[in-house]
């Protein structure tokens, strides 16, 4: 009993400071939500259940329209699946590190929101931390303030003074650092992927606009990848590539 | 105001949540631990990573117009200063603190509307 204590205490503390600076924007960002619930009339009980139970920011905004607009239950079931469509991406990139994982798979994986993805995807864990309880804490220290914000926002209502305005760049913030880690830690190789994923969604995003760049710029980097694979396949040394080439 | 029932709110809640749920789960119901997932699908998984991190960047930053506004300057000066915060003493609270408040006092002091 003891023993495990440790390990969670230990797992705990690791994922604190890489989870701190996403907490404080998740709180006010939320709260901004629950405000914005509230002046729609929702009682907080509304943002409190949707953060906690959506847990993905831009889809929650998006549905406080759909509430205010016509019942249509499919259409919110599509939209949901094309704005999530990311999360597919996200999966492949965690299968092998959630493997082992148990009972805490399911829930890590329901709560992989970009801000949890973006740490548990590139943090170096030092070895005597166990690995499953931080991804645990990262996720459940993110979804707590994110929810304990919205649900704030919605009972203060409209009482905040504090001028809130360019808060939500410590997301900005965040993807940008963690790609300069990934930048410097890495071999050459795999700044090629890296480059990639700038420059596709950055070109869809010019062609196809804010609200439709998503899904072409995945697609298109799928696409890239495959055709890159002759040259990007032996990215990481530690697995033999053996018949390398064949079924693709 | 809502114009629907709270059960049709709760049912539109509902297909959100469950939207967002198939989503995240997929890959890992394609893919589960006990099989071995096709070689493709182990060289995305390599390669993603990196990838989805600018993916990232470009999404949070997918509201800039570059043409009309404050011309995305305030961003471009803000990530300036945390790459070279973060080239500088790899402190990643540091760098993404720094970034944040040099941004907010530039989009409401230098840049406001």
């Amino acid at each position: 009993m003891r023993q495990k204590k440790g390990v969670k205490t230990k797992a705990l503390r690791a994922a604190v400071p890489k989870v701190l600076p996403i907490c404080i924007s998740f709180f006010f960002l939320a709260m901004s939500y629950g405000l914005l619930m509230g002046t729609r009339g929702f009682s907080f009980l509304w943002p409190m259940c949707m953060s906690a139970f959506i847990f993905t920011g831009s889809m929650e905004f998006v549905t406080v329209n759909l509430l205010v607009s016509a019942f249509n239950p499919l259409a919110t079931l599509m939209l949901a699946m094309m704005i999530g469509t990311r999360h597919l991406f996200y999966g492949i990139s965690m299968l092998g590190r959630f493997k082992g994982m148990g009972l805490r798979k399911p829930y890590l994986i329901y709560a992989m929101c970009d801000e949890t993805f973006a740490v548990n995807n590139s943090a170096r864990i030092p070895g005597n931390v166990d690995r499953g309880w931080f991804y645990f804490f990262v996720s459940l220290l993110n979804q707590a303030s994110w929810v304990l914000g919205a649900t704030i926002g919605g009972i203060v209502g409209g009482r905040l003074t504090f001028n809130t305005s360019g808060l939500d760049f410590v997301m900005t913030a965040l993807f940008v650092v963690i790609f300069v880690d990934q930048w410097m830690s890495s071999k050459r190789k795999s700044h090629m992927a890296a480059l990639t994923g700038i420059v596709v969604p950055a070109i869809c995003l010019a062609l196809f606009g804010a609200d439709d760049f998503m899904i072409p710029s995945l697609a298109v980097m799928l696409v890239m990848f495959l055709m890159l694979r002759p040259y990007l396949d032996d990215l990481k040394t530690d697995m033999q590539s053996d018949g390398r080439e064949g079924r693709a | 105001m809502m114009i629907m029932t709270t059960w049709q709110g709760i049912v539109t809640v509902l297909m959100a949540v469950l939207g967002t749920v198939i989503t995240r789960f997929l890959p890992f119901l394609l893919f589960p631990e006990s099989k071995q997932p096709p070689r493709v699908i182990e060289y995305l998984g390599k390669v993603l990573p990196y990838a989805m991190t600018g993916l990232l960047v470009v999404y949070s930053l997918k509201g800039v117009q570059p043409l009309s506004g404050s011309h995305g300057i305030p961003e471009a000066i803000a990530i300036a200063v945390i790459v070279l915060l973060h080239l500088w003493k790899r402190n990643m609270l540091l760098s993404i603190a720094g970034g944040t408040i040099v941004y907010m006092l530039l989009v409401q002091l230098v840049f406001a509307a």
